[in-house]
């Protein structure tokens, strides 16, 4: 399953995700926390900024490019779990101001108790509601 | 820098990061719930791809706070550190739920949008979350106070506040 070079690979994409921060951080002086990228963006109440849309269209373009068709799709999900899981997202991100890129690896970066709060927060809940889904649920069933 | 100017940086920005997520499998939600699933087959690479972001990031954050601007804008747009409240707590465990479920985070799941049905309702559903956010909560007066606090500037190194 995991052998060394897959590790390499996710230290290697690690630091590409932290080579990004740092040069979104060094030029505009700004963080990179997708939700509040994408939540500015989407936003009825604010103007987006130039370099968000730039973002969201880079990661786009990326997914466009590299990933095959059907990719991603490996663990199947009902649309309805699908749909739930985003809204809770969304939300979520918007009002504990960050997610996995902002908290997790921006605001861990600068050692912000805040976002080790965060991250340590919504890494354990989503570990319990995996161990439900996976462990509970499947053994129910 | 005028407005394209910080588009291209954008662009480019998001185009390394969502590479780094590539590169790393983080469009793979059987590799984030294998990571979650520590009573299964834990799969700890998701914290090497952690640990090489902040590898690499964390240094930086430290020569731009101490030099106090970047390099092509005039202020360092950090957060400031906010006291640890209510609505960061609930806010991470909503995201937490649904971050379990799906085994996507926002940047995951935006790469994966043009490629994945899944993704794309997922990042369409999550785009709706943020507007229930915007409808319900962050019209308060109590929330444009908050934005102010988080989008000022950080001062210099104020070692009094850790």
């Amino acid at each position: 399953m995991a052998n060394l070079s897959s590790f390499i690979n996710s230290l290697l994409g690690g630091a590409l995700i932290g080579l990004s921060a740092t040069f979104l951080l060094a030029i505009l002086g700004r963080v990179a926390g997708i939700s509040g990228i994408v939540g500015n963006l989407v936003s009825l109440r604010r103007p987006a900024e130039s370099w968000q849309l730039g973002f969201v269209m880079g990661l786009l373009a990326v997914g466009a490019v590299l990933l095959g068709r059907g990719h991603a799709s490996v663990v199947a999900l009902a649309p309805l779990a699908a749909a739930s899981a985003g809204l809770l997202v969304g939300f979520g991100t918007r009002l504990g101001n960050g997610c996995t890129s902002g908290h997790g690896v921006c605001g861990l970066s600068r050692f912000s108790l805040r976002s080790l709060v965060a991250t340590g927060t919504f890494m354990l809940t989503a570990a319990v509601v995996v161990a439900i889904s996976r462990h509970v649920l499947e053994g129910v069933r | 820098m005028n407005t394209l100017g910080k588009f291209l940086v954008g662009l480019v920005a998001g185009a390394v990061f969502g590479l780094g997520l590539v590169v790393a499998h983080m469009t793979d939600p059987e590799r984030i719930l294998g990571f979650l699933d520590v009573f299964g087959q834990w799969d700890p690479r998701l914290a090497a791809v952690m640990m090489g972001a902040i590898g690499v990031h964390a240094p930086f954050v430290f020569w731009l706070r101490r030099r106090g601007k970047p390099l092509l804008a005039n202020n360092l747009s950090i957060p400031t550190e906010a006291p640890i409240d209510r609505r960061l707590v609930i806010g991470a465990v909503l995201f937490g739920v649904g971050w379990g479920i799906a085994g996507y985070c926002p940047g995951p799941a935006v790469v994966s949008a043009g490629r994945s049905g899944t993704a794309a309702l997922f990042t369409v559903s999550m785009v709706v979350g943020m507007w229930l956010f915007d409808k319900l909560v962050a019209r308060t007066p109590n929330d444009a106070l908050r934005e102010l606090r988080t989008i000022s500037i950080e001062p210099l190194l104020d070692d009094t506040r850790r």
